[in-house]
């Protein structure tokens, strides 16, 4: 185990698999002599060189139209998009593109891309900056989506990503890029498609993912010194979604909270709610709550950015509220 | 529009049951106006609008029963609006909240309370089925299915959870608490043993009823008293009897029943016992008292409940202060009393706050026997028929007037000796029944 930050272990991931891999590229706006927005590829152009570490005019659908034919020719070409707000400028390749070439060719080609792109607010970068859409791909069969929440599943995940034939999403968040945490050395590969339960607990359950894992495992953390035990989800995979693991852990406790950094409508929480209704209907003692960002697009002004977002004071509130309609005695 | 709730109309009530509607859909009611009658534990209430409106619609049939705070009626403007909650869905759609407001910025968090509205409504399914079952419970699926495993009837659960929902807490507190010859014993809540629900049909414990018998539905009476009696008799008792001689007493009552006008009401044995048990009550606090759990209560003022029974079951009215009240006083309240519980026209405050209890088999000709304390008293007086029997006198058989007495007294409060000296008292003032008028 090595501490590093969230930022380190995706650096270190990505000159770690361009090295096993000569098919792995990296191609994105200013990602080589810049070493990206977030730094997050420092050093790779030096070391692989431009043929495998492409700067691209600001031309989102462009460059990831490239990449997609890129990876149908073999490579597996690892894009960066400034952040997640700008996939936008690129949705019909991802949505259109990537997504459906396996299926409509009958299976002759794979798109073996991987988008990495941070999502997030809290860091004053205006309403079109700062938004949580990763429901948006998360919708889409044929594309994989994946949150890393730690380091260590930062590393786990793209890992996985670079290795999956299928086209896979790596959501990153600007708040998470500085945090630091254990990360294996060696070889760590996650599995897509599996939630972690980062902390056992038997009174309620507490769905997360990303940035908000944090809020969720610092709030469950004080609720232990309360004496409830809250178990926290760490969805880690947003699609293919682990319904399994949520499920049983709401068998288990039979209370739940999704916390999201997302908007609370059709959300990601909206589905691990149903997820939950339809797999655990007969063990809830009390309706699935959510928590998520007000339904405004994020404010600039930083003490509005603030309170829009979910935050663990609302988180506690709600759990509160929970453990209170189902009469828990503490 | 508004819902009309089912209220609490007394202190033990748990639930109450529509005997009659008195308004009908599309009546105007006023506020104040009584528009329902409600068969409570003890008696029948009537039932008031708070607010004026035209009654849209019942949700309570008449022979329904609801817990406090569902909704039995909706009140509205007379446009039908009010009348939907029942069959909306919508009671699950979360409400708009910040969402619509996006001034009001703020982490969105999807209020589960969209589905509790401000007033409890009826669960979405069919609030007014055709016969009988009128009640639609409230339950989380976990109590549902934890119920049914257990053979609990939910129904007869008082919910903790929002607007009366049954929680998962709510049947494992029945279940922790039924041994396995009683399953579903009703729950102790708020740490007070409280009488709360019927005993829940235990599969294999309730007597299969043949062809040639009658199956008696409870009512609501008959099923408090079993849960009011079943809880206490699992307090520790013990029984002290003593003989008293009344020949003095009977005299006295005699006397006074001589000097009455023509047509007023005759003092009674139990009048002079209510009396007697109230002076000795005064002097002993300790028997005065109440038992809370986690302390004893001794209660200054001393209110004697006198069980009386009526057709369809047993009540307990209450006489106020009855240490300070003169004989006659007692005498006229007594009788009221007694009279309106025959007539089931007490009212809840009629029963509260009794400190002690008389029961009197006498006139049946029962010589002794022994009463299951009224909780949280601590102790009750049974006493049986006063009649002539040989004594012993100064060496001599003497044909006395005799009656038994026996004091049922809760361990946990009392012990022997302190419930002997009041006794004792009770004895001694009786057998001197002027010191009970001085």
């Amino acid at each position: 185990m090595t501490i590093m930050t969230y930022r380190q272990a995706l650096h270190d991931t990505l000159a770690e698999e361009m090295r096993r891999d000569d098919s792995v590229v990296l191609i994105g706006e200013e990602i080589g002599h810049f070493e990206g927005s977030y730094k997050i590829t420092a050093g790779l152009l030096a070391e692989f060189g431009p043929t495998r570490v492409r700067d691209t005019p600001i031309a989102e659908e462009g460059f990831v139209g490239a990449a997609i034919g890129a990876a149908m020719l073999g490579m597996r070409p690892v894009v960066e998009l400034m952040t997640i707000n700008f996939s936008l400028l690129a949705i019909d390749q991802i949505v259109n593109h990537a997504a459906k070439i396996h299926a409509m060719f009958g299976g002759q080609v794979s798109v073996p891309i991987v988008i990495r792109t941070p999502g997030g607010g809290g860091q004053q970068l205006g309403a079109s900056h700062s938004q949580n859409i990763e429901v948006y791909y998360a919708h889409i069969p044929g594309l994989k989506v994946v949150a890393p929440a730690t380091p260590a599943d930062a590393k786990g995940l793209l890992t996985a990503a670079i290795h999956d034939d299928d086209p896979v999403l790596v959501v990153e968040n600007l708040g998470l890029y500085n945090a630091k945490g254990d990360v294996p050395d060696g070889d760590h590969e996650l599995t897509i498609g599996t939630a972690a339960v980062v902390k056992p607990g038997t009174d309620i359950t507490i769905v997360a993912y990303s940035r908000a894992l944090t809020v969720a495992l610092e709030v469950a953390r004080e609720l232990e010194q309360d004496g409830v035990s809250a178990e926290v989800v760490d969805l880690r995979s947003l699609r293919p979604l682990d319904r399994h693991t949520v499920v049983a852990s709401v068998r288990k406790t039979s209370r739940a909270v999704v916390l999201e950094d997302d908007w609370l409508s059709y959300g990601i929480g909206a589905e691990i709610a149903a997820t939950i209704q339809e797999g655990a209907f007969d063990y809830l003692d009390a309706p699935v709550r959510r928590v998520a960002a007000a339904e405004v697009p994020v404010p600039y002004a930083k003490p509005l950015e603030t309170a829009s977002l979910p935050d663990a004071t609302a988180l506690r509130k709600v759990v509160g509220e929970i453990l209170d309609a189902t009469a828990f005695s503490r | 529009m508004s819902q009309i709730l089912m209220p609490r109309l007394s202190d033990t009530m748990e639930e109450g049951t529509i005997a009659r509607w008195l308004k009908q859909p599309g009546d105007r009611v006023a506020r104040g106006e009584v528009v329902a009658e409600i068969e409570t534990d003890k008696a029948t209430m009537d039932l008031e609008a708070y607010e004026s409106g035209v009654l849209e619609q019942i949700l309570l049939p008449e022979g329904g029963t609801a817990a406090i705070g569902e909704a039995v009626a909706v009140i509205g403007d007379g446009s039908g609006s009010g009348g939907a909650p029942a069959a909306s869905a919508p009671a699950a759609e979360p409400r708009p909240g910040p969402a619509a407001e996006p001034v009001a910025a703020g982490p969105v968090v999807a209020e589960a309370p969209a589905a509790e509205p401000v007033a409890p409504a009826p669960a979405p399914a069919a609030p007014v089925e055709p016969a009988g079952h009128a009640t639609s419970l409230r339950t989380s699926p976990l109590a549902r299915s934890l119920a049914r495993r257990a053979g609990i009837d939910l129904a007869t659960l008082a919910g903790s959870g929002p607007g009366g929902r049954i929680v998962r807490a709510d049947v494992e507190s029945v279940i922790a608490r039924s041994d396995p010859a009683r399953p579903g014993e009703p729950a102790a809540r708020n740490g007070q043993a409280v009488p709360a629900a019927p005993a829940p049909a235990a599969p294999g414990a309730a007597p299969a009823a043949g062809e040639d018998d009658e199956v008696v539905p409870l009512t609501t009476m008959r099923r408090l008293t079993a849960e009011r009696l079943s809880e206490s008799a699992k307090a520790p008792h013990f029984y002290l009897t003593t003989v008293v001689e009344a020949d003095a007493l009977l005299r006295l009552r005699a006397e006074l029943n001589a000097s009455l006008p023509e047509g007023a009401g005759k003092v009674t044995v139990t009048d002079l016992l209510v009396k007697a048990c109230a002076v000795a009550l005064r002097a002993h606090p300790e028997v005065n008292a109440s038992w809370g759990q986690d302390a004893i209560v001794r209660h200054g003022r001393v209110h004697v409940g006198v069980a009386v029974a009526i057709p369809d079951g047993l009540v307990v009215p209450v006489v106020r202060d009855a240490d300070r009240a003169t004989l006659g006083e007692i005498s006229r309240q007594a009788r009221d009393l007694a009279e309106r519980a025959r007539s089931r026209r007490l009212s809840p405050d009629d029963f509260a706050g009794g400190t002690f209890t008389i029961s009197n088999l006498g006139m049946f000709g029962i010589d002794e026997f022994t009463a299951i304390i009224n909780p949280p008293q601590v102790a009750i007086l049974a006493v049986g028929a006063a009649s002539p029997q040989p004594v012993v006198r100064d060496g001599e058989i003497v044909v006395r007037t005799t009656m038994k007495l026996t004091l049922s007294v809760d361990h946990r409060v009392l012990d022997g000796a302190m419930g002997a000296q009041f006794l004792a008292d009770l004895r001694a003032l009786l057998e001197a029944p002027l010191r009970i008028l001085a």
